[in-house]
């Protein structure tokens, strides 16, 4: 007997050409992909694994622009690179619709994350970041990522659809189940997506009697195209994807925006001192630590920057990288929290632009101002391990802190 | 009188990032779907300048063109 996984799942060996070779799982690119992007951008534009059953991916902020645009060869309907593609069951619209399905379904979901929309959430926001910030000030230390960063967007995103925010614990675990187990392990993203539907299929059927003052029920009473009802698998995936792409994306902006003060006493004294920079320093971290890359199908061959590319691979679709291109970012791998022009591409480029955009944005903005309004002073633990998560979301899931001066 | 400034977002470009509402939200206003569009006849009143530009050069769409006249 051995411990090796079973011989039908692919092996992820570690990498040793990354160019030709590369793999978004592996430990080093988990750690610190900063470097592997510089070595596969000065490679090429798009470059391929055989990996994932085939995947391209795009280096530059040029390319990642041209795929995004481009919904003729580019299918949304996978939208995360795993070494399995099974057949789709659970699709999530609008982020895996194409046109001409794809904009009827975005219309509906973006009234209630408008700007305007996020000033009233934003008191409940301040307050939960408080209520927080309570539990362990006292303490003098703290793991953030455990204790603060994850639990603001569970009870944000909780709190717009009607859900108790007491069942944070359960929607992180169904996350991790999608979003980082599912990429090696189908029965993991499955028994994930399962348990999902059936908590969101209870919270439909309890609204069609008692109707609330929610976006479940707004979902309900919305209109498709046609004039009729969303039919429940419409409202069932929909609701799948506010809350998974509500949390760990937000969980992590956060979570890297506080390692980054953590680590760089300088930044962290200046927003302390003119928390009205707050608001621009924020778009710098989404730049610089852009938490989420998504993914595209090949179902047309073509060129992107001058590269062919084939049909039935996958596309690794990383904003991350594009926004450290030097080509478009002038001193692209250094943080200015006071960065006049950018034009990050952190919540994407073209009709699937994250729909909680303002929402992630409202949320890293007061988690900041709050945690620098009574944690002014603090730094990483030095007895302590910073761990990122892996794959499609990238954050600290440990970022052990000390506060007061050192 | 020289410098006078007219921005305009093409319709088809914004996608809803709403940075340059939060940068200049003298100068743009949002529809119920987040999409932006200037003021009025977009002309730019003086003293926003600097803001016009600023926002423009954060729109990641490139979906606003501000001329003078």
């Amino acid at each position: 007997m051995s411990d090796s996984p079973p011989s039908y799942l692919p092996e992820h060996p570690p990498v040793q050409d990354w160019v030709n070779d590369f793999d978004h799982t592996d430990p080093r690119w988990t750690e610190n992909p900063f470097p592997i992007w510089e070595e596969l951008r000065a490679a090429s534009p798009v470059v391929h694994t055989d990996r994932f059953l085939g995947c391209y991916m795009p280096t530059t902020y040029q390319a990642v622009k041209e795929i995004s645009y481009d919904t003729e060869h580019f299918s949304s309907r996978r939208v995360i690179v795993r070494d399995v593609r099974p057949e789709i069951t659970a699709r999530a619209p609008p982020i895996t619709s194409d046109p001409p399905e794809h904009k009827p379904a975005k219309q509906l979901l973006l009234p209630p994350f408008t700007p305007d929309a996020m000033k009233k959430l934003e008191p409940r926001v301040r307050a939960i970041c408080n209520e927080l910030i309570d539990e362990f000030i006292a303490d003098g230390n703290c793991d953030a990522a455990a204790r603060y960063t994850k639990h603001i967007p569970v009870r944000a995103i909780a709190h717009m659809l009607g859900i108790p925010e007491k069942d944070g614990d359960h929607f992180i675990r169904w996350i991790h189940g999608i979003l980082e187990l599912g990429i090696k392990d189908d029965d993991a993203l499955m028994g994930a997506v399962r348990e999902m539907t059936a908590y969101f299929a209870g919270h439909i059927e309890a609204r069609k009697t008692k109707p609330t003052d929610d976006l479940i029920t707004t979902l309900m009473n919305a209109k498709g195209p046609d004039g009729q009802p969303l039919e429940d698998g419409h409202v069932l995936g929909s609701l799948r994807l506010l809350l998974i792409a509500g949390i760990d994306t937000t969980w992590s902006a956060i979570g890297s925006s506080l390692w980054h003060l953590a680590k760089t006493p300088s930044d962290r004294e200046r927003l302390a001192r003119e928390p009205a920079l707050i608001p621009t320093a924020v778009e710098e971290f989404l730049r610089a630590y852009s938490p989420v890359t998504m993914a595209r199908e090949v179902i047309k061959e073509t060129t992107i920057s001058g590269c062919p590319v084939k049909a039935n691979n996958m596309v690794l679709l990383s904003f991350p990288a594009a926004n450290r291109d030097p080509a478009m970012f002038p001193d692209a791998d250094k943080v200015v929290i006071d960065r006049k022009e950018n034009r990050h591409a952190a919540f994407g480029l073209g009709i699937h632009r994250c729909v909680g955009s303002n929402l992630a944005r409202m949320e890293m903005i007061v988690a900041i101002e709050e945690w620098l309004k009574r944690i002014p002073e603090f730094r990483l633990d030095p007895a302590g391990t910073v761990t990122w998560s892996e794959g499609t979301v990238r954050g600290p899931r440990q970022l052990p802190m000390l506060f007061g001066k050192a | 009188m020289s410098g006078k400034l007219k921005i305009h977002v093409d319709q088809d470009k914004c996608q809803g990032h709403a940075r340059c509402k939060s940068l200049a939200p003298e100068l743009f206003n949002l529809d119920e779907y987040g999409n932006a569009h200037e003021v009025g006849d977009g002309t730019v009143p003086a003293g926003l300048e600097d803001k016009a530009w600023l926002a423009k050069s954060n729109c990641p769409e490139f979906a606003i063109e501000v001329t003078e006249e």
